[in-house]
């Protein structure tokens, strides 16, 4: 064995733990989600709403994944969400399937279309990549639209009649059952995004956001990645949408029209971008705004929506969220750390010879 | 046949002036406002005030329809568009979309949601038959009227001494400053110009392309389509490209109607997918 291989090696044993101490759980992650809990109980007359901010945050970790992490900015990553909502409606109506079968059907189906137009968005910068996702979704409604037979059109998916979960658990009309069922489903795969966005893959994304080109010279397979991320996002957004289906019973055009894709993306920037609890509380926020404003302006509060992402705007919301994230790395890294501003890869090992 | 085509070059011929700005604020100035509907939406709705209201002909709204949105685009660029050229897309997109939420909720609130009808005046209305092709007056007045504009446009860039400052602002806006082109004052004005076609067009679009409060929406991804297939280093790729959407997009919606919508954005991302930046744009 060489100098050199013997030196990698030790090398790869400090990443390897510098990777493992980043992926350990903080207590206000522990306490995030223990909350999250206890809303089960302490809001027994809010399950309705809660559900839907489970849902839209699933929806919203799945967009942070290939733009928070690999800088892919999408305007329509409600195709993915709305092929996931008519799956499990078409597999619940037509088969009557478990609904837990109904998610893996949606997961399958998005990423099936997640990884074959995923080639599409390797082509090209910023704007090509907005307007190819976006033309994707639009097709993809439109398809919606005109295959009435299947989907009900413009009347929207009717019948579905959701069996019990796992022949056990039936939905109730106060929501309980599917809030419950939401928030278990956003956190297992919560907890699956968290472990893959701290691993070596996650850690190549982010070289691949910050400068793709540098990311190519290193040696990642940058196209590879992107393929395997954008797959992986169009199935959590997939299940997302089979979520919805399932708990409100009902799908129409809506799951997949355009506001839906810019809708989710302000969500995660109010949340901010690239820590993936971003989008779930974006989601919370978002979802008890709309709750406010449409009680004061029932018809306008898209004004007030636009509004809000013009001021987060000239806020400049990267620096709000890179301020977010520092103290998030701050708290994390805890009294021995010291990761600093930068907190990238290359401050990490020092601090890591404990 | 030659009628479609007709009817095709003519709604491509709108959709250019329509675009027109869009393709030097995005193409040029490299900002992807989405929101440039809205400021067509404006000049339609200045047309069909003026002319439902106050009884204005259609010919003397056409100036309002011009200076209004034009006006608008001046103080917006001035107080929130300027602080926003430096920023990466994905916050241009996300102030561009609040933008048009804002300019639908707002025109929904004043107006209503219903459509609005421009009325034509009777010289404008009806066919005439010209060597055994039906022409529509209003659509051959469309033509007229965007040729001239295409033409002026064209020449402006090409051979003025503002165009040729533009283009060195665009090239390189630090080395035009270094020499006293006043780089700031060159992009507010082109920014008022480009709204300002956008409102004519809108004005001028609005009995055939209709006229709500969901129009930036309902029409954003056509002009986005028309830059972004025609590429952005030129106006004659964006209008060409206009015209190709305007054809296929008549020709699809009568030939194959259900599948009118596919037509486009199909066209669009076998376009973006085989050549990225653009149908008729050399590379950077």
């Amino acid at each position: 064995m060489s100098h050199a291989s013997a030196d990698s090696f030790v090398q790869s044993g400090i990443v390897a733990r510098t990777l493992a101490r980043r992926g350990r759980w903080r207590v206000p992650e522990i306490l995030f989600w223990l909350a999250a809990l206890a809303s089960i109980w302490l809001l027994p007359d809010r399950h309705l709403i809660l559900n839907e901010i489970a849902i839209i945050g699933l929806f919203a970790v799945s967009l942070d994944l290939i733009l928070g992490y690999a800088g892919i900015v999408s305007l329509g990553h409600a195709a993915f969400f709305g092929l996931g909502a008519y799956t499990a409606g078409l597999i619940a109506k037509h088969f009557a399937l478990d609904p837990v079968i109904g998610l893996v059907g949606a997961a399958a189906t998005a990423a099936a279309l997640g990884w074959v137009t995923s080639f599409l968005v390797l082509r090209g910068a910023d704007l090509t990549r907005l307007m190819v996702t976006l033309g994707v979704a639009l097709i993809l409604a439109e398809v919606a639209n005109q295959m009435a037979w299947l989907t009900g059109g413009a009347d929207g998916l009717q019948g579905v009649i959701m069996p019990a979960i796992l022949g056990r658990f039936e939905f109730d009309i106060f929501g309980t059952t599917a809030y419950v069922y939401s928030l278990v489903v956003t956190f297992v795969l919560f907890v699956i995004a968290r472990r893959i966005v701290v691993s070596p893959f996650g850690l190549s994304l982010r070289a691949i956001r910050d400068n793709s080109l540098r990311a190519r010279a290193v040696g990642i397979p940058v196209n590879a990645r992107l393929i395997a991320v954008y797959t992986l996002s169009a199935a959590y957004a997939g299940v997302a949408g089979a979520l919805l289906a399932q708990t409100t019973q009902f799908v129409s055009l809506d799951v997949i029209a355009f506001h839906r894709s810019a809708d989710v993306l302000l969500v995660l920037v109010i949340g901010g971008t690239g820590y993936l609890y971003g989008g779930l509380v974006g989601a919370v926020v978002f979802k008890l705004l709309q709750d406010m404003l449409a009680s004061i302006t029932p018809q306008y509060w898209l004004f007030w929506i636009g509004l809000i992402l013009i001021i987060l705007v000239l806020a400049d919301r990267d620096r709000l969220t890179a301020r977010l994230t520092a103290a998030w790395r701050a708290r994390a890294t805890g009294p021995a750390g010291g990761a600093g501003p930068a907190g990238g890869p290359h401050a990490t090992p020092a601090s890591g010879e404990r | 046949m030659l009628t479609i085509l007709f009817d095709g070059v003519a709604y491509g011929m709108l959709l250019f002036v329509l675009a027109c700005g869009l393709a030097i604020t995005l193409g040029l100035m490299n900002f992807v406002n989405l929101a440039h509907g809205a400021f067509a939406m404006a000049g339609g709705y200045v047309t069909a005030i003026l002319i439902n209201r106050w009884g204005l002909p259609f010919l003397a709204t056409l100036p309002f329809a011009f200076l209004v949105p034009a006006a608008i685009g001046l103080v917006l660029e001035r107080t929130l568009y300027v602080r926003l050229y430096h920023r990466n897309h994905l916050d241009q997109v996300l102030f561009s979309i609040g933008l048009v939420f804002m300019a639908v909720a707002a025109v929904d609130w004043t107006m209503g949601s219903q459509q609005q009808f421009v009325t034509l005046p009777s010289w404008l209305k009806g066919r005439v038959d010209i060597l055994g092709v039906q022409v529509g007056l209003y659509r051959s007045f469309i033509i007229v009227v965007c040729s001239v504009l295409v033409v002026a446009l064209q020449l402006v860039l090409a051979k003025t001494r503002f165009g040729s400052r533009l283009r060195a602002a665009v090239d390189d806006p630090r080395v035009a400053r270094g020499l006293g082109i006043n780089v700031s004052a060159i992009f507010a004005i082109t920014f008022a110009f480009g709204s300002g076609l956008a409102g004519l067009g809108g004005a001028l679009g609005a009995e055939i392309l209709g006229l709500d409060p969901t129009f930036p929406l309902k029409f954003m991804i056509y002009f986005l389509i028309v830059v972004t297939v025609g590429g952005t280093t030129s106006l004659t790729g964006p209008f060409l490209a206009s015209i190709l959407l305007g054809v296929a997009d008549v020709a699809g919606k009568y030939y194959v109607p259900s599948f009118g919508a596919f037509v486009i954005y199909s066209l669009m991302i076998v376009v973006l997918v085989l050549r990225p930046q653009g149908l008729f744009a050399r590379a950077r």
